[in-house]
């Protein structure tokens, strides 16, 4: 199996095999970071810009730490300080950060499908570090890559996603990720936060968090992003809590072993308690760490990819 | 008989005129503007002469919903410029909405179309005025006036009117007037911010839906107010099965509705967008398959009775942009006939009397005009076609000033080799 995408854009498109070899390969460069010297060469000389249209210091903070574990050269554009602000296009930012000899971006955007849309456009590969409610696949690439560290595979799991699905990007990406290395993925909010069809992307949905929990063998709690709840459509943060908070007492009722995890930052008392944040069942700073290990991995195969594709066309 | 009149003979073609229920090999002689004779064995002189044998002799297409964007916007298209565009595809007559800049809602913006058309059309082009007054939805616009000075059919096109009282009374003034009223049916309400059909698609891409409540709602409301008012209504651009049932319903009962489809509705499903292309941005979007199977089946059954482009040209800089950002619409007017061959002709959808109906003969009738059929002494308006021949649509070859077709890259049959108008030649291929 031989990685032969310029761009990572989302799970959607992925087979089973591609994704495999990912979470492979990032088990290869997870052992880098706990060296004395944290660093490979194997980008020496790349340059990776990292482009984001939204706030964001856990994804982009990962992807300068892996980039700069393989050795690349990285530049971070904010758009608060770049002509973004000046209305240039999306695709002009691409061009002119590509005409800088740039090998990879990395872009999180607010409108779905952004990621895509630059990759179209420029010659040099795309990461999708999340676009709009659309696909976040390296948040889903590490949830699945620590779930699987824990618990030795992903067929045959059952899975709960609890939040806000509607709005999220990683439950998305989870989604189409854990369905096809063989999860049974079940998606748990009140009704509002559901999106219409969701079933016919291969999961079960309930409002009940308990049954949610049950036959979990792990559980992936969103964010509730309240603060970009423009429809005002959200419940009110205790009233969710209340009815879809994970407790303590409420995994007292799950599989002893259930695993926690969540792609942060925590709302803490809205979406779980502090207790279980910090419990034995969270996988949660774990996710951090092994975020380090799926970024580089995919750096490293979309850089080489491109490599080929590059090698290709001048034959 | 005035021998100064340009004589064109057309021999041997199929030609197609349900108009008079002909479908059959014959010739026709125009003269002037004119069609002269429909007949067996024409051997006039004639100035030229066509062979058209193994081709379809039909009346141009009556492209009901067509934007031009001319005056205001002239970046996206001109009369000029979409009136070649439609000669190309074989339509000869186009009725120009009203949502320029300004807006077509005084009696002084008809007389200012009208004078860049005389001077720049290549087809004819009939005009539809607002319904209210820079198309805001809160003062209805002199219709009576409105009517004096040439417009044939009104319509705030790409807004509905959301007040029933407001809508009720255009109806009545339209009915007075005599013009014919055609309804963007959309509930922004309940369409806000949507971008692609609500369901598995919107969820699959992120993206807010576009229900298909937005639009039947307020096609139940339309036809509602038909009949409180007695007035005809022509509901745009259908897309979804429950319109069509309304529809089907609203006629059962005499309720005096037409509708019209475009072809995409009838050729597209809303998987086909899931990758982001935003030349399959339109509104209203495109819907599930049983809705395009829905749409077919109205067509078939005379629910739909008109078939219209919604040519919606855009530039680049409008369409290369992030999905939601993006205009909605496509153009159409150069892939209308061979999206209707390909799609409704070769499945047996439709026969070609019955397809000549929806795009020439029925557009006519409703909105009053003398134009869709080939008696003698009509305007020489018609077109030949080979409806055999495959192509592919190519950005390049376009007519259009803007290049958003939701057909870039498909093979599609049919072509048109001949668009006479007003017994003039405005397209040779």
């Amino acid at each position: 199996m031989n990685w032969t995408r310029k761009d990572l854009l989302g799970l959607e498109e992925l087979s089973r095999e591609e994704i495999e070899l990912v979470l492979a390969t990032a088990e290869s460069f997870k052992e880098v970071s706990t060296r004395e010297i944290k660093k490979v060469p194997a980008l020496r000389g790349k340059t990776v810009v990292n482009l984001f249209y939204e706030p964001s210091t856990r994804t982009r903070v990962s992807f300068e730490v892996a980039a700069k574990r393989l050795s690349a050269d990285v530049i971070t554009i904010l758009t608060e300080t770049s002509s973004v602000r000046k209305g240039e296009t999306l695709i002009d930012t691409g061009r002119n950060i590509e005409a800088l000899k740039v090998d990879i971006i990395v872009v999180r955007n607010n409108y779905s499908g952004a990621a895509a849309m630059l990759a179209r456009h420029v010659k040099a590969s795309v990461v999708n570090a999340g676009d709009g409610w659309h696909e976040h696949p390296t948040q889903a690439l590490l949830d699945i890559f620590t779930l699987k560290e824990k618990l030795g595979k992903i067929t045959g799991l059952n899975v709960s996603i609890v939040g806000d699905i509607a709005h999220s990007r990683v439950a998305r990406s989870n989604i189409w990720g854990l369905a096809k290395l063989g999860a049974k993925v079940t998606v748990c909010a009140p009704a509002i936060l559901i999106p219409p069809g969701i079933e016919k992307m291969g999961v079960k949905v309930t409002h009940d968090i308990d049954a949610a929990l049950r036959e979990a063998d792990a559980v992936n709690v969103l964010r509730m992003q309240f603060e970009r709840d423009e429809e005002s459509v959200f419940p009110q943060q205790l009233e969710y809590f209340k009815k879809f908070g994970i407790t303590e007492e409420r995994l007292e009722r799950a599989k002893k072993n259930i695993i926690v995890m969540h792609p942060g930052p925590i709302n803490r008392g809205i979406e779980m308690s502090s207790g279980v944040a910090d419990g034995a069942n969270s996988v949660i700073l774990e996710q951090v760490t092994n975020g380090i290990a799926v970024r580089m991995a995919v750096l490293f195969l979309v850089a080489q990819a491109n490599e080929q594709i590059k090698n290709e066309n001048t034959d | 008989m005035n021998r100064s009149k340009t004589k064109i003979l057309i021999k041997n073609g199929r030609v197609v005129d349900p108009a008079n229920q002909v479908d059959a090999v014959m010739d026709i002689l125009l003269e002037g503007s004119r069609i002269s004779r429909v007949a067996n064995g024409i051997n006039d002189r004639a100035d030229t002469v066509i062979d058209a044998a193994g081709r379809l002799v039909m009346p141009g297409i009556v492209d009901m919903h067509v934007h031009l964007r001319e005056p205001g916007r002239e970046d996206k298209e001109t009369i000029a410029s979409g009136t070649r565009a439609a000669a190309k595809g074989g339509v000869t007559s186009v009725l120009a909405m009203p949502n320029t800049s300004p807006a077509i809602d005084c009696a002084g913006s008809v007389a200012l179309l009208k004078g860049i058309i005389h001077k720049t059309a290549a087809v004819n082009v009939f005009i539809a005025g607002a319904i209210t007054s820079g198309r805001q939805g809160k003062a209805l616009t002199d219709i009576v006036k409105l009517k004096k000075e040439g417009i044939v059919a009104i319509s705030d096109d790409g807004a509905s009117v959301d007040s029933d009282e407001l809508m009720l009374r255009a109806l009545k003034e339209a009915k007075k007037a005599g013009v014919l009223v055609i309804c963007h049916c959309e509930d922004k309400k309940l369409s806000a911010h949507g971008a692609v059909n609500l369901g598995i698609v919107s969820t699959r891409m992120g993206l807010r839906g576009i229900s298909k409540e937005s639009e039947y709602k307020r096609v139940q409301r339309d036809v509602d107010l038909a009949k409180k008012s007695g007035s005809c209504v022509h509901i745009a651009h259908i897309s979804c099965s429950e319109s069509v049932e309304i529809i089907a319903s609203a006629k059962k009962k005499r309720i005096k509705v037409t509708a019209e489809t475009a072809p995409h509705y009838f050729s597209l499903a809303e998987e086909a967008v899931s990758g982001f292309d935003t030349n399959l941005k339109m509104n209203p979007p495109l819907r599930g398959d049983a809705d395009v199977a829905a749409v077919r089946q109205g067509l078939a059954d005379g629910t739909i009775d008109v078939i219209a482009s919604d040519h919606a040209p855009h530039t680049e800089n409008e369409k290369e942009i992030e999905f939601e950002r993006a205009e909605f619409g496509v153009t159409g007017l150069e892939t209308e006939l061979a999206v209707c061959i390909t799609e409704l002709i070769r499945s047996g959808v439709l026969d070609w009397s019955g397809l000549v109906k929806k795009l020439a003969l029925n557009p006519a009738g409703i909105l009053g005009i003398d134009k869709g059929t080939l008696r003698a002494g009509a305007d020489a308006d018609l077109i030949v076609v080979n409806p055999d021949q495959e192509w592919v649509v190519q950005k390049e070859r376009l007519v259009s000033k803007s290049k958003n077709s939701a057909f870039l890259g498909k093979r599609l049959n049919g072509v048109v080799e001949y668009t006479i108008c007003g017994g003039k030649i405005v397209y040779q291929l």
